[in-house]
């Protein structure tokens, strides 16, 4: 294994070596990239201020300079819209020389985004979208999606809950693309494990009382409701469970947990839950080390799409200096031929539909007695490979 | 002869503006232009405020992004669409809303949109919160790409131009006199023998229709329909561009729209995003206390002043 | 299960409690909106923004000044209706003659700054504030579990709302202000301070707000968007019950948390729009609301 990585290691840097030594292709004579992210909305915490800080440690790290020339980073707010994050894409790269897009959060906004990128032939990175579409229905031979998806969330987390025994489900979805999403490949998983979907609520995006649903979800006779939905729904959703005494009468499954919002939850209510992320910074040396100079910038752990976003681009970013362009087209290709590795990309492979198949982890959020500091709140359970995790590659999102 | 100078003038400067500027930036702002020009022919004219005017721009959004996907119609004929959809529209809330006066036109109108708002939410065609993404913009009459930037600036233009004459017209007309009568005193012009409910039904829709014309191209423009176009916070924003740029002045729905959007335009990029609510919200409370004539208004004061 | 008509009883009732409880949030919301434009004429747009603000006290006020839920529910609305004081004195008077919708857009572009300032400070995905201690758990009945703080929320709102009813119907501090804003001419020569009637009016509709946002800060999650969602629904309330029908609020405000929970349970994607479909009917058979007089 060692030997391998060193070949390739060798290998990568051979190719880098004569590239540099021929012409730098970039144009603009920079590489620009622009990271799209929420930052002032529910998805904030998740991916937005942290993921500019992700990105330029990313950059900084690389050197600051790739083939002689400057990397730029610029940042803007998509307020979770469509179509505010795709004027700001399409003004990017029609009028400010952006070439590669990272961040990207709200799925609704990743599509109007992805839908851009893909007419200007730019690379989109998503770092912290859960949606599949990109890969599947809307998939492009520019989009890379990195960190994870909803196929890796319902099989890291719903499967070995429906082996175990618990078979009759409930789900109460965020009334939109990615909660549809997520319940829909939720139970496929459940059915095909022998399991029900005994009913679902969809509850509107930012609903501020859970109640009535938590009692939809007493009178069905469920043995788990399934929440898909995400960050503050899910935190007033969980909340709103344990004070009608739900956690005692049944499992609850948080299909997307993110650091932050573990964190917010009082660990008398979400101790003890099972959720998939496709990084925790405790894991090993490497990402407490990376983490912990995260930390000292942004003034928390990352979550999973901090990783994602820092990762995506040192990948491209090495792509760029190996081919010695920056033209979207020979980029990709280098990307998808050469496997990330890093401290957040384990066994990992960008494959050809664009998909960004990696380690994930199945963690157990720790209860108040288990935490030594405050930002001890995950232990991990299990590794889930990549293959495990995402489904295969469509025919029709083959891009060789 | 002053006046049409300063016209000449203008569409000049609008001619070339794409050489200098960024094109869509422009075309933003012209549709949100043609937007708070069809507003302020109620709320400055007519004296009446809707608060669901962002209705009437998204549903001609949304019309001629479903015409343009599912049709194959060329874009003037998606956007006809739009702008006649939003005019039936009009004409139904507007049947609804014009008995109503004050505050309470203004509920009446907010209900209604946030009914329509629903409908966009929840129907299959729109996408729901993803929006309604990918729309062509196809080839105008068959024959021009509006693909191209600078194409589609000058059918943007084209487009706003027809709305603005359109308004000028309109408040010129005796119709308009009458609605200015309207405004001025209400009581007067009913007993003079007009029958106001029904002008103040026709200017609400011919607002409507051009709302949902600037609704409609603003989608092609982006290539996108989405929630935002209807949401209650859109017809906030249209009130403060009327209300920024002078409200009952022929320029100053023009001049709010360019300000509001430039300034979003400029904080959208970096550090200063998070601030984009403040400073609204900051405008919104000083023009209510310190200059309620808007920027045109308060400038036509000074030259009043100084040279009237 | 007891069902009739296909119905689950047990589930309708529940759905029907809770909806009485965000009901007594809509009242006592509605009711501040209702005494402020009843007696002022003013539209009080920036009434969500100083319902977060509220629930944002509670949670600062234990986070910095050990202050816990009791004294909050207390201090808080007081702070709050201060500043509600300062508002109406500095920003509200000097256009008190306008016309009514400048003061609309005024308030909504202060409700724009107060949540913009608090997206900026805290970010919007929501704190957390914990149920006070003694108000945790619940009581089984035969239908649902009902945790204590939920029923807590039903006592109090409804004892502050018929409180407040009695004092501006039913006393002579009330007559005065109804009084005052009739003809407050009339009123200044009976040597009545009416602009200081005004201003603790206007003072006391906002800190209602205040209060209700104590009071929601342990069950919704306390974010700066929490009061631009539950305005135009309140705003709704308020315009069905009759712009200034004091009781006409309160008694909408609870009705209206009924019909949202019935909508819950039968069709919940149209939850966050039945009231306004409610407030078109209304508004079409009976414009000046339900309890309203017609001008």
């Amino acid at each position: 294994m060692k030997s391998m990585n060193k070949t390739l290691l060798s290998a990568a840097m051979a190719v880098a070596l004569t590239s540099t030594a021929a012409h730098a292709d970039l144009s603009n004579d920079k590489v620009k990239i622009g990271v799209l992210a929420d930052m002032g909305g529910v998805y904030a915490d998740i991916c937005g201020k942290g993921c500019v800080t992700a990105v330029e440690m990313a950059v900084e790290d690389f050197g600051g300079t790739v083939l002689g020339k400057p990397i730029e980073v610029v940042s803007a707010d998509d307020q979770n819209k469509p179509d505010v994050g795709s004027a700001i894409v399409r003004k990017w790269i029609e009028n400010e020389e952006v070439d590669v897009i990272n961040g990207l959060v709200a799925s609704s906004v990743t599509g109007a985004v992805t839908e851009v990128t893909t007419n200007a032939k730019k690379i989109a990175m998503i770092a912290a979208s859960a949606s599949d579409a990109f890969t599947t229905k809307s998939c492009s031979p520019y989009n890379a999606h990195w960190t994870y998806n909803v196929t890796a969330l319902a099989n890291g987390t719903v499967k070995p809950m429906v082996q175990g025994g618990k078979k009759k489900w409930f789900f109460i979805t965020a009334d939109y693309g990615f909660g549809h999403a997520l319940e829909g490949i939720a139970t496929k998983v459940i059915e095909e494990e022998g399991g029900e979907v005994v009913g679902a609520v969809r509850a509107p995006l930012g609903t501020t009382d859970f109640s009535s649903y938590i009692l939809q979800v007493q009178a069905s006779g469920a043995e788990v409701v399934g929440l898909a939905n995400a960050g503050a729904d899910f935190v007033n959703s969980l909340k709103t469970a344990a004070e009608f005494g739900l956690t005692d009468m049944m499992d609850v499954a948080g299909l997307l947990v993110f650091t932050p919002n573990a964190q917010a939850l009082d660990p008398a209510i979400a101790g003890g839950m099972l959720a998939t992320t496709g990084f925790y910074w405790d894991r090993d040396d490497e990402s407490r080390a990376w983490s912990a100079r995260f930390k000292e910038r942004h003034g928390a752990i990352p979550a999973m799409p901090h990783a994602g976003a820092y990762s995506a681009t040192m990948h491209y970013l090495n792509a760029v200096k190996a081919t010695g362009t920056d033209d979207s087209d020979t980029v990709m290709k280098h990307m998808k031929a050469n496997n990330p590795d890093d401290f957040f990309a384990k066994n990992a492979t960008l494959r050809s539909d664009g998909r960004m198949v990696h380690d994930m982890y199945l963690i157990k959020i720790k209860k108040g007695s288990e935490r030594t500091s405050p930002d001890d709140i995950f232990a991990i359970q299990s590794v889930i490979p990549g293959n495990e995790a995402f489904a295969p590659i469509l025919p029709e999102c083959d891009f060789k | 002869m002053k006046i049409s100078k300063l016209y000449i003038g203008l569409l000049g400067v609008a001619l070339v503006a794409p050489f200098v500027m960024y094109p869509v930036l422009l075309m933003k702002i012209l549709c949100f232009a043609l937007f708070a020009c069809a507003f302020n022919l109620l709320l400055g004219f007519v004296g009446l405020l809707s608060f669901g005017h962002a209705v009437f721009l998204g549903t001609g959004g949304y019309v001629t992004g479903y015409l343009m996907m599912n049709t194959g119609l060329t874009p003037e004929l998606g956007i006809l669409g739009g702008t006649v959809a939003a005019a039936l529209l009009g004409a139904i809330y507007g049947k609804l809303s014009v008995k109503r006066e004050g505050i309470y036109f203004a509920m009446v109108t907010l209900a209604l949109a946030q009914l329509m708002f629903f409908v966009f939410l929840q129907a299959p065609f729109t996408g729901g919160e993803d929006g309604m993404q990918g729309i062509p913009r196809g080839y105008l009459f068959g024959l021009i790409d509006l693909s191209d930037n600078l194409n589609m600036y000058y059918f943007v233009l084209a487009v706003f131009l027809f709305g603005f004459w359109l308004i000028n017209r309109t408040v010129h007309s005796p119709f308009g006199q009458v609605l200015k009568a309207i405004r001025e005193n209400e009581p007067r012009a009913t007993s003079l023998g007009y029958n106001v409910n029904d002008y103040k039904w026709v200017a609400f829709i011919i607002s409507a229709a051009l709302s949902g014309l600037a609704g409609s191209t603003k989608t092609l423009v982006f290539q996108l329909a989405s929630l935002t176009d209807v949401h209650w916070h859109m017809s906030g924003e249209v009130v403060l561009m009327t209300l920024l740029g002078g409200m009952g002045t022929i320029f100053g729905p023009l001049v709010g729209a360019a300000a509001v959007v430039g300034l979003q335009n400029f904080l959208s990029g970096g550090e200063l995003g998070n601030y984009v609510h403040i400073i609204m919200g900051l405008i919104f409370i000083v023009c209510v206390l310190a200059f309620r004539g808007g920027i045109v208004g308060e400038i036509q004061k000074i030259v009043k002043r100084n040279f009237g | 299960m007891a069902t009739f008509l296909g119905i689950n009883l047990f589930g309708l009732f529940g759905q029907l409690l809770v909806g009485l409880i965000n009901g007594s949030f809509y009242a006592l919301l509605s009711l501040g909106l209702a005494i402020i434009f009843g007696l002022l004429k003013i539209i009080n747009f920036a009434q969500g923004a100083i319902y977060m603000l509220g629930a944002f006290g509670a949670y600062l006020g234990l986070q910095y000044l050990g202050i816990g839920y009791w004294a909050a529910l207390i201090v808080v609305p007081l702070v709050v209706g201060l500043l509600g004081i300062l508002m109406e004195r500095f920003l509200i008077r000097p256009i008190a003659n306008e016309d009514h919708l400048y003061s609309l857009l005024l308030t909504f572009g202060v409700a724009l700054v107060l949540q913009g300032l608090f997206t900026h400070m805290f970010g919007s995905s929501g704190l957390s504030y914990a149920i006070p201690d003694a108000l945790k758990g619940g009581t089984k009945l035969p239908f649902m579990y009902l945790p204590s703080y939920r029923a807590w929320i039903i006592i109090a709102s409804l004892t502050v709302c018929f409180a407040t009813w009695w004092m501006i119907e039913k006393t002579k501090l009330g007559a005065y202000l109804r009084a005052g804003t009739e003809n407050a001419a009339l009123m200044q020569a009976f040597g009545i301070n009416v602009p200081l009637m005004v201003t603790l009016t206007f003072g006391f509709g906002v800190a209602l707000a205040g209060f209700a946002g104590v009071m929601a800060a342990p069950v919704y999650s306390v974010s700066p968007d929490m009061g631009s969602s539950i305005l135009i629904v309140v705003f709704a309330i308020v315009v069905i019950g009759g712009m200034g029908s004091i009781g006409g609020a309160i008694i909408t405000g609870l009705g209206m948390g009924i019909v949202e929970g019935l909508t819950k349970y039968f069709y919940p994607e149209a939850s966050n729009t039945v009231i306004f479909l409610v407030m078109v009917i209304v508004l079409l058979i009976k414009p000046a609301g339900l309890f309203g007089k017609e001008a």
